[in-house]
């Protein structure tokens, strides 16, 4: 008989998809919200439980979803890193619903709220999925899901742009799936296993006797490239400015901050699990990531600073962030993997912050977006123009905050990486900084400016946001200060991987 | 008049150039308008970028394609005997499976009870989809005109008055036997070729084929959204619920008391049976819901 804590990750997979089937049932968008954020709460205290008793442990464990052992059925495999991101997914998905609360009752219509609401329950279950699936087709499955759910919500809003933008996403995403579907059916052809320590054992023959040496480059390279545009890597992130700057607040938070994350998640464990990282590195995978990486790092920044929308400009900075990540990885070694995921982390942590005030801000205003006319809103929801303001210095990379320490981190392991690379990320870390605060900066100078006209205003409280903003303005703060113990669990789960 | 590059700066610093861009789309007319006072250098930019980028999408397609038709060549033949696919894996659904699952039909014992939490990924998928569908298409205010509305009771009144004899008794005479070969299919999912995803498949056929022919208030008079809801989320609960059962006691090494009956026979095989009418359920009500809510945009 088992520990009874190694259900947790079963428990909270299976919390989240019955909540999405039953949501639907729910009379109304309110008690829809309400089971909603209950479960990601309950995931969030059950994830975090966990992650704490397998770090002390210092144990990862597989989990058999079946009757059936390893290469015959389905499993899971959960170390503290997993369960530390499911925990702060699922942290965030609360955060990000109560504080867009007012706006999505505004922007959906009553009868469809419940439907929106499935739609976040499934996304939360396919993150968990994504994170601690031990089955490589159990990882497609839940890309597909996660794919329909995060068109759902940029949908929900049912305006002429936000439908024109889903179509863009739902096609550009399909394509995503489609090669990574290709990319498995292949690597089932040329291995004959799902699972992933079978295809490890299997991969790392193949890759002494140089056998199927092409097809098994032309996979890794449909996995990469198939996770790259689902995840918005450099070349491929042309969906995303509309699809995340048009939803409603809470789709835009959720999207930015945790959708794509998934897929990278995923992608790296792929890397060490399936591939490992020496035969990544001898196909020469990382060094397209590197370079994909920092050319978005650069020319999401710029992209963001030429836009005035305030919620596209936030769109077009996660792909500059994105980049980071990929660079991270790109890097090819321990340390830039652990910066990335640390990146992932305050990412996800600040972005939805960033979307959640921005949103707020706009919510002032009567739904205004131009930064112009957000002039001196802050002035009228002072936590909401904090919140911002500490979300866009995150982002710049002002210490004591996440976005600081994943930045050092990033230099950090680029000193340790051979001579061209470190040259070259050490520059575009330094260009895409200061690329960074070229458009915050002036985004917040605006916010807290005089306004030169008088604008029709709505001055509510939000409650909602209040708890939201003040929750993940803390986190951000933790993250970038007390950074070291997270970064142990990082190290601790990524050796076990 | 040109501006001084300090006078852009601030004016960038203060985003001054979104004032002019209306937050709204224009009205249609307005953008035919548009279209037409476009300058001939913009119309010729956009030839260029048109024609450019249907090139780039050619070279790209046909080197993807390129790619991996010649990567398919590399991979082992089909159907060869020492191909690295046949293997354990394999061996054992072909040769333990009956006796694991008490399943005739190996496909059915593979995909619902080996790898069962992947197919109830995929029933999701099915009712996520519907559920997508539900969100945008089901009528209310923001996606239906007073026109479309009144279009639309024209064609109800057109259909009941409507008496296509041939395709109502054609119809009256062939779906007892449609829905009849369905619920054997989903019945015989685990003794025979087929089960809950082809079975559902027959019976949503059987549903569509009768509200096509009999009108939408025929078939409503027995399916409404509600019982379209109960039904996909009692079943999905019913599928959850048992395979959620049979993980926990796998995972935690306890038995689970179903007996998995004789082979051959309608109750055996443990927990396959179940789960392929649930699977039946949702593909048939996700089927009807797809062609409705297309077809009318309620239910």
């Amino acid at each position: 008989m088992q520990p009874i804590y190694y259900n947790i990750p079963f428990v909270c997979i299976f919390l989240c998809m019955v909540g999405g089937i039953t949501m639907p049932l729910q009379k109304s968008g309110k008690s829809a919200l309400r089971t909603t954020v209950a479960i990601c709460l309950s995931v969030f205290v059950l994830c975090g439980v966990l992650c704490g008793i397998l770090y002390v442990r210092d144990e990862s464990f597989v989990y058999k979803m079946g009757h059936f052992p390893a290469p015959w059925g389905n499993e899971l495999y959960v170390g503290p890193l997993e369960a530390l991101l499911s925990s702060l997914f699922a942290l965030v998905m609360a955060m990000s619903i109560v504080g867009g609360k007012r706006t999505l009752y505004e922007d959906i219509l009553p009868p469809k709220q419940p439907f929106y609401f499935t739609m976040l329950c499934m996304i939360l279950a396919s993150l968990l999925a994504l994170s601690f699936t031990n089955d490589i087709f159990t990882g497609y499955v839940f890309i597909e899901i996660s794919t329909l759910a995060a068109c759902a919500i940029v949908m929900a809003r049912d305006t002429e742009k936000t439908i024109a933008a889903t179509i863009r996403y739902l096609v550009i995403s399909l394509l995503g799936s489609g090669l990574f579907m290709i990319g498995i059916a292949m690597l089932y052809c040329i291995t004959g296993h799902l699972l992933m320590p079978q295809l490890q054992e299997r991969i790392l023959q193949l890759n002494e006797t140089q056998q199927y040496f092409i097809p098994l480059t032309v996979v890794c390279g449909l996995i990469t490239i198939g996770m790259g545009i689902k995840s918005a890597m450099f070349p491929f992130y042309a969906w995303l400015p509309q699809a995340h700057g048009g939803a409603t607040t809470t789709s835009s938070a959720v999207l930015s901050g945790l959708v794509l994350k998934g897929y990278i998640i995923f992608l790296i464990r792929i890397f060490y699990r399936v591939f490992t990282m020496d035969v990544v590195r001898s196909l020469h995978i990382t060094n397209v990531f590197f370079a994909f990486g920092v050319a978005g790092m650069i020319i999401g920044s710029v992209m963001a600073m030429r836009e005035e929308h305030i919620k596209r400009m936030l769109a077009y900075s996660s792909i500059a962030q994105i980049g980071y990540v990929f660079m991270g990885i790109g890097l090819g070694t321990e340390a830039g993997i652990i910066a990335a995921v640390f990146q992932i982390m305050s990412h996800a942590v600040t972005k939805p912050l960033l979307f959640l005030s921005a949103g707020r801000l706009s919510e002032i205003r009567h739904h205004e977006k131009s930064l112009y006319r957000l002039r001196g809103v802050a002035h009228r929801d002072i936590t909401a123009g904090v919140c911002f303001t500490l979300g866009g210095l995150s982002m710049i990379g002002i210490p004591l905050l996440s976005g600081f320490t994943a930045k050092f981190f990033f230099a950090g392991a680029t000193l340790a990486s051979g001579s061209l690379k470190m040259w070259i990320a050490l520059l575009a870390l330094c260009v895409s900084s200061v690329l960074n605060a070229l458009y915050y900066i002036p985004a917040i100078l605006a916010i807290w400016s005089r306004p030169d006209k008088e604008y029709a205003e709505d001055l509510q409280k939000n409650p909602g946001f209040l708890v939201a903003g003040t929750v993940l303005a803390v986190g951000a703060v933790l993250l970038g200060t007390v950074s070291t113990p997270i970064i142990r669990v990082i190290q601790a789960g990524l050796s076990m991987l | 008049m040109k501006k001084s590059i300090w006078k852009r700066f601030t004016e960038w610093v203060d985003g001054v150039a979104e004032e002019f861009e209306p937050e709204q789309l224009p009205q249609t007319q307005d953008k035919e308008k548009k279209h037409k006072t476009h300058s001939l250098d913009e119309q010729q930019r956009l030839r260029v970028f048109t024609i450019g980028y249907d090139i780039v999408a050619f070279i790209v397609g046909i080197t993807v394609v390129a790619v991996l038709i010649f990567t398919i060549f590399q991979l082992p033949l089909f159907g060869c005997a020492d191909n690295p696919a046949v293997n354990e894996v394999v061996q054992r659904y072909v040769e333990n499976g009956l006796e694991e699952t008490g399943a005739v039909n190996m496909v059915a014992g593979m995909i619902l009870d080996y790898r069962a939490f992947d197919t109830f990924g995929e029933s999701s998928v099915l009712f996520l989809a519907v559920t997508c569908v539900m969100m945008l298409l089901l009528r209310d205010k923001k996606n239906i005109s007073k026109e479309e509305d009144i279009q639309q009771m024209h064609e109800r009144i057109i259909e009941k008055e409507s008496r296509d004899l041939i395709l109502k008794n054609v119809t009256a005479l062939i779906i007892p036997w449609i829905m009849l070969f369905g619920v054997y299919i989903v019945l015989n999912g685990h003794i025979s070729p087929g089960g809950g995803f082809s079975g559902g498949a027959v019976m949503g056929a059987g549903l569509i084929l009768y509200s096509a022919a009999y009108g939408v208030d025929a078939t409503s008079r027995f399916f409404t959204r509600n019982t379209f809801r109960a039904i996909t989320s009692t079943a999905l609960l019913c599928y959850a619920a048992s395979k959620a059962y049979s993980f926990f006691t796998g995972a935690n090494g306890l038995p689970t008391g179903i007996p998995l009956g004789t082979p051959g026979a309608i109750f055996s095989s443990g927990l396959i049976l179940v789960l392929d009418i649930c699977v039946g359920m949702v593909v048939a009500c996700t089927m009807y819901g797809f062609y409705i809510l297309f077809a009318k945009g309620e239910f």
